[in-house]
């Protein structure tokens, strides 16, 4: 599903560079639950997002699916993140003045097109088909990221990467977003990345990857 | 939902969630297409005034005054030569083609006196013909025949203003009156013409012959009895330019004018004057539709201002949306949509405040508007325009942003 060979990333910092990545290699197959750990600045981040289309490496190659995306033009990238990728963000990322269902549906809007049944079935799968008409302002965080799962899952990517999911959230909506992913992973096999600095987050996983000083540095299987 | 309803979704979204601000927003559109269609309106409405006025007066005809005269190097006023004459009506009658009927007349200022009431005014001389020549009709009484022309009768029609003036509102039709030396009876009262030029509302009509009666009309060198002006009417409207030249000739002729000479009268159709009015108000009405333009514009930099703002301050929710796969030209677009949207509804109410304003002005009685559609059609176009142009900047911005900046930006 996902094959990363020699990836290097460098930010241009003024006159210096800043390098994040430093020869990423990186092989996850299709219906894997693998969580990323690794201190902050490790360079965890940039990874996802490299791996979600969302920025192109420095060099290496990257293959989704069999694809080389590495060298794709900003509108390909798109069109990826579009149909294959859905995103689950530490701070949820909704849009304050659309309603539940609205946000839900913004996730289908650049995949194809607007389906008011799928987004009210996507809600359901997450428990908050009863709250489709409420604002985000309105919602407790856990059911703000719950909002974020049903959008990134409506388009049925076969790809979801979460950073840090639970990382603003109390420990018990933590878990329960933990188990709605891990659930949805079982029932659709879906490919789940993601970050997560709680170990017994991650334990949840089937996979642990390691990250230090960009680079993996070790893996542990559950 | 259809695909393409949801940029219209999403625009109405922005716009609505910041009322105030759209609508300030807007207001240098409001105002600019406002002003734009009052200000047309009221030029428009000029401009179908005088032409309904010019043909009421009869788009065929065609009058002829005295040019200036040269003497000794002085050149006097137009109209101060006595060159026309009673013979070249008849002449121009009898020669020029395509010529209906042909109305010499010859004013005086004269000395009215009715009861003990003494003014002055202005009285014509005409003939039977002036009256269908000059498109006139009758509020009450009659105008006189070709008989008490003959036997020169001491009648007098009278225009509107005139017995508005001297009568009242009591009945003149009936009533004497002392002219000069001469004493008329009124026997008929012209309807108003509210016209422009010389109208005939403000004068005093009997019959030529009666009028040499009392003064002396003068004569030229050879003899011909001089006359002020001369209205004629055209049988075939098309012939008009045909029979002011051919009057030229004949005139020239006539008064014995040799090639180097200018003309020593003036020929001008009602048409050439109507052509040139509606011109001259064309001009201005557009100078005044530019002017209110420019406050378009400035409408439209204030809409780039705020669109440009509006980018910035959703920069997160471009991250977003780029993150769920919007691609450049979908951002593009949105906001391109959005400042069209804006600048429209700014133009719809302009419209509508205009047409109100020019409405109100017409009912008023201040001045006739006319709101024409191409000018409304015109007006929301460019509003629209407007906010593609201005739009375009920002909304390219917006596309161009890096989503991973633009997710972490607060």
């Amino acid at each position: 599903m996902i094959q990363l060979q020699n990836i290097t990333k460098v930010y241009p910092m003024g006159k210096r560079e800043l390098t994040v990545l430093r020869g990423v290699n990186l092989n996850i197959e299709k219906g894997e639950l693998v969580a990323i750990m690794g201190p902050s600045g490790s360079g965890k981040s940039t990874m996802l997002n490299l791996i979600g289309c969302l920025d192109k490496p420095t060099s290496g190659s990257y293959h989704l699916e069999g694809k080389e995306v590495s060298r794709l033009g900003s509108g390909e990238l798109a069109g990826i993140r579009a149909n294959k990728i859905g995103f689950v963000f530490q701070t949820f990322n909704l849009l304050p003045r659309l309603s539940a269902l609205a946000n839900v549906e913004l996730g289908m809007r650049y995949a194809g097109g607007v389906d008011r049944a799928r987004a009210l079935e996507a809600l359901e799968r997450v428990g908050l088909s009863a709250r489709a008409n409420h604002r985000p302002t309105e919602m407790s965080g856990g059911e703000m990221q719950r909002v974020a799962i049903a959008r990134a899952l409506v388009k049925s990517p076969p790809l979801i990467l979460a950073d840090e999911p639970t990382g603003n959230l109390d420990s018990r909506s933590g878990e329960e977003i933990i188990s709605i992913l891990t659930s949805l992973h079982a029932a659709q096999g879906i490919t789940l990345l993601m970050i997560t600095h709680d170990a017994s987050i991650a334990h949840h996983c089937q996979r642990i990857i390691h990250v230090m000083d960009g680079q993996v540095v070790g893996e542990e299987r559950t | 939902m259809k695909k393409w309803l949801d940029p219209l979704s999403t625009a109405w979204v922005g716009v609505a969630t910041h009322k105030l601000r759209s609508f300030l927003t807007i207001l240098g559109i409001v105002i600019g297409v406002a002003a734009v269609i009052t200000l047309m309106s009221i030029g428009k409405g000029a401009e179908a005034r005088i032409i309904s006025n010019i043909e009421s007066m009869g788009s065929d005809l065609i009058t002829i005054r005295p040019g200036s005269f040269t003497f000794g190097g002085v050149r006097s006023a137009a109209g101060g030569a006595a060159t026309l004459t009673m013979e070249d009506a008849a002449a121009i009658s009898e020669r020029v083609p395509n010529v209906a009927a042909v109305a010499p007349s010859y004013s005086s200022s004269l000395q009215v006196v009715i009861g003990g009431q003494n003014t002055n005014s202005q009285v014509t001389g005409v003939t039977p013909e002036y009256m269908p020549v000059n498109n006139l009709e009758l509020a009450e009484g009659a105008f006189f025949s070709e008989y008490d022309y003959q036997r020169g009768a001491k009648v007098a029609v009278l225009g509107a203003g005139v017995k508005e003036t001297l009568f009242g509102d009591t009945s003149a039709v009936g009533q004497q009156m002392r002219m000069g030396t001469i004493i008329v009876r009124v026997i008929g009262v012209l309807d108003s013409k509210g016209g422009i030029m010389g109208s005939p509302d403000d004068t005093i009509l009997i019959p030529l012959t009666a009028m040499q009666q009392t003064v002396a009309q003068p004569r030229t060198a050879q003899g011909e009895r001089v006359v002020s002006s001369i209205a004629l009417s055209v049988s075939d409207e098309q012939q008009s330019d045909l029979v002011v030249a051919e009057i030229t000739s004949l005139l020239r002729t006539r008064h014995q004018l040799g090639p180097s000479d200018d003309d020593d009268f003036r020929i001008m159709s009602m048409e050439e004057i109507a052509s040139t009015l509606s011109e001259a108000i064309g001009t201005m009405t557009l100078l005044l539709g530019a002017i209110a333009a420019i406050s378009l514009l400035v409408g439209g930099i204030g809409v780039m201002n705020i669109m440009l703002v509006s980018v910035l301050e959703r920069t997160r929710e471009i991250g977003i949306r780029k993150a769920l796969g919007a691609r450049e030209h979908d951002i593009w677009i949105q906001f391109l949509i959005e400042a069209a949207f804006l600048t429209l509804a700014g133009g719809i109410i302009g419209v509508i405040v205009g047409w109100a304003v020019s409405y109100l002005v017409s009912s008023m009685g201040v001045m006739t508007t006319v709101v024409s559609a191409d000018i409304v059609i015109l007006a929301v176009s460019v509003s629209v325009g407007i906010g593609l142009f201005f739009g375009f900047y920002p909304a390219w911005n917006a596309s161009r942003l890096n989503p991973i900046e633009a997710l972490r930006s607060e």
